[in-house]
């Protein structure tokens, strides 16, 4: 083989000349250390202040701001949207990644597209989209109110809203997945004799199920931690319509700083723990997440 | 189960990728298809699979219509080129997961499935590997998980695509012979496709020569060989030479020699002439004779290759001599084609 014609020459000079991978040490260091003061001056230190400034006061002061029935009603509140936007992403991910990857079909680019949307589009937009769609001089707003069903400054429009914005996570995470996978997985299960709901639970989703994990977990921090979109649908009413996000902005707007930080703690908790468990999956299931890759 | 194939087409788009083709497997039969990529063999046993639905055609298998069958109904085994083994399933789960599928009327019960998928991976040598995953396997290994498991539905029909084509040449040749046995025991009708002519050759009872979407020549591994009956088929299977030659008189000319060959009931007219390397007589003399001179002269095993430049045409010819006959590069040799064929385009 080649490469071994080549090794004793390459072992000889290897202690003068470096790999041609490899930079000088200093490079090494310096990069280093820049993305160690990177990272500490962006991440790590304002994560620092959300806890000591929710601390400032004591424990105590800590956990009576959280047991205000105002904030109590905002987290609440989350875990609700979240609840509810969080499994209908699933669905639909599954879904859209399933004819993204496994079809042919005219207009799948424009799709593929379309699915980024929601990134791409400022959050404040995709709130007033809704505004638009719901409100009260909207072609839709008339209709809803005759019936007596409230969308917008409610929880329905709260959930549209974080459904719309965290739609891309599910899909995005499984589309290339899938893709990679191909077809001939599900073609031997449908050859076997297995139905198309069989076919889809013995075989594709085992197949996706570390990829949809994680997609899940990102969507859920979302729904959880999205601001501006619900901001704008939401009527900010408080103990009504407030998530944490916005009990956040408003608790600090009134000076309530111990208020704020408590709340923020909770999602930055939320943030650190969604971090571990992604983390532990990777650890943990690394060989079956490599396996599947492959293969 | 005999399948027939009658009158298929399918286009991709507008891509014709099967035209007009038929087709009668017998039952029992080893049965290859080969051509270049592009042939439509691949195409061909997805149609018979159900994996695709043919744009015109009908499908049998055995005296009943399968073309509006599903997949699932066909009752088949396929065996795709890259296993396509689930790899969240041991190699036991894999082999039952088509028994395991059925419904709880057909379905065996959970001891006789386990007792099935044992006796299928003992008869595909792989014992004791039962609870390892695809991904602990080799290549000959998996693709022997994949006919144990395809085996495991008693299909109809056994149908592999491109089996051992991401193997390599050593492991190839075990699991051909290994695929043979394994047919001659079981008695499956398979079917399966290969770009590779020695395999198809060595393997099958029958061969299938396809080419553009088109069947070019059935027949045994010695039809095929002997007596191809196109250009393609010639060009195709084996080594062949051609030299555009005349008929005048019920002999062959080329440009103004006679080369000794007598062709009778041949018509009039140019002609291009076929024949293999190892089909000649070597002469002394040239009394009508193709003579040529020695370019290359390569000792291959027990044979000598030869390459010549031949009077009255431009064409390399390549001949097969015994080892023992000294062709070096410069001399002349005088041979004759003993076992040839003539085409016209």
């Amino acid at each position: 083989m080649a490469h071994d014609a080549l090794a004793p020459a390459s072992g000889n000079t290897s202690e003068m000349v470096r790999s041609a991978t490899s930079e000088s040490r200093l490079a090494r260091y310096g990069l280093i250390a820049l993305s160690l003061a990177f990272v500490g001056l962006f991440l790590v230190m304002p994560l620092a202040i959300v806890f000591t400034e929710a601390l400032r006061n004591g424990p105590g002061r800590f956990y009576e701001a959280l047991a205000d029935p105002e904030t109590w009603a905002a987290i609440r509140l989350t875990l609700l949207v979240a609840a509810i936007a969080v499994p209908l992403n699933l669905v639909f991910g599954i879904a859209a990644a399933w004819a993204i990857a496994k079809f042919e079909f005219k207009g799948k680019a424009f799709l593929t597209t379309l699915i980024d949307l929601p990134f791409s589009v400022s959050p404040v937009i995709s709130g007033l989209v809704f505004v638009l769609l719901f409100g009260s001089h909207s072609l839709l707003g008339p209709w809803l109110s005759s019936h007596g069903i409230k969308v917008l400054f409610a929880v329905p429009g709260i959930v549209l809203a974080t459904v719309f914005v965290t739609f891309p996570f599910v899909a995005r995470e499984l589309i290339p997945l899938m893709q990679e996978q191909g077809t001939s997985d599900e073609e031997a299960a449908l050859s076997l004799g297995a139905s198309g709901w069989q076919t889809f639970w013995y075989v594709t989703l085992p197949n996706i199920k570390w990829g949809l994990l994680y997609g899940v977990l990102l969507c859920n921090a979302r729904a959880m931690g999205e601001f501006g979109a619900v901001s704008v649908v939401s009527g900010h009413i408080r103990g009504m319509t407030n998530t944490m996000p916005l009990q956040v902005e408003i608790l600090y707007n009134e000076y309530n700083f111990v208020g704020a930080f408590a709340v923020a703690t909770l999602l930055a908790l939320l943030a650190l723990v969604t971090l571990v468990i992604k983390s532990l999956l990777e650890f943990k299931f690394s060989a079956q997440i490599a396996a599947a890759r492959k293969h | 189960m005999e399948v027939r194939v009658q009158d298929i087409r399918k286009e991709f788009g507008r891509f014709p990728a099967l035209e007009k083709v038929s087709l009668d497997i017998r039952s029992g039969e080893l049965i290859a298809l080969l051509g270049p990529s592009g042939s439509g063999k691949t195409t061909l046993l997805r149609l018979i699979a159900g994996l695709e639905s043919p744009t015109d055609g009908t499908i049998f298998f055995g005296d009943a219509d399968a073309s509006k069958k599903t997949v699932q109904e066909r009752n088949i085994g396929f065996v795709f080129q890259h296993y396509a083994l689930f790899r969240h399933m041991t190699v036991i789960d894999n082999v039952a997961f088509g028994l395991k599928v059925r419904p709880a009327a057909r379905r065996p019960s959970a001891a006789d499935i386990r007792k099935r998928a044992e006796d299928l991976i003992e008869l595909v040598q792989l014992g004791g590997m039962e609870k390892r995953y695809p991904a602990q396997l080799s290549g000959g290994q998996r693709q022997r998980v994949a006919l144990a498991r395809a085996m495991a539905v008693e299909p109809n029909v056994l149908l592999l695509d491109e089996p051992f084509g991401a193997l390599d040449a050593q492991v190839r040749k075990e699991l051909r012979r290994w695929l043979r046995e394994i047919h001659d025991r079981t008695g499956h009708t398979t079917v399966f496709v290969t770009h590779d002519q020695d395999e198809a050759l060595e393997l099958a009872d029958r061969v299938v020569v396809m080419s553009k979407g088109r069947i070019e020549q059935v027949g045994t591994p010695d039809e095929i060989y002997d007596t191809p009956n196109s250009p393609f088929v010639f060009g195709f299977i084996g080594q062949s030479n051609t030299l555009p030659v005349r008929v005048e008189n019920g002999q062959l000319w080329l440009e103004d020699r006679s080369i000794g060959v007598s062709a009778p009931g041949e018509p009039q007219g140019p002609a291009e002439l076929y024949f293999r390397p190892h089909d000649i007589d070597l002469l002394d003399g040239c009394g009508g004779c193709l003579a040529g001179v020695v370019t290359i002269s390569r000792r291959v095993a027990g044979t000598r290759h030869v390459e010549l430049d031949i009077a009255g045409s431009t064409r390399r010819i390549e001949i097969e001599l015994p080892a023992d006959v000294a062709a070096a590069p410069g001399t002349r040799i005088a041979f004759r084609p003993n076992r040839w064929k003539l085409f016209r385009s």
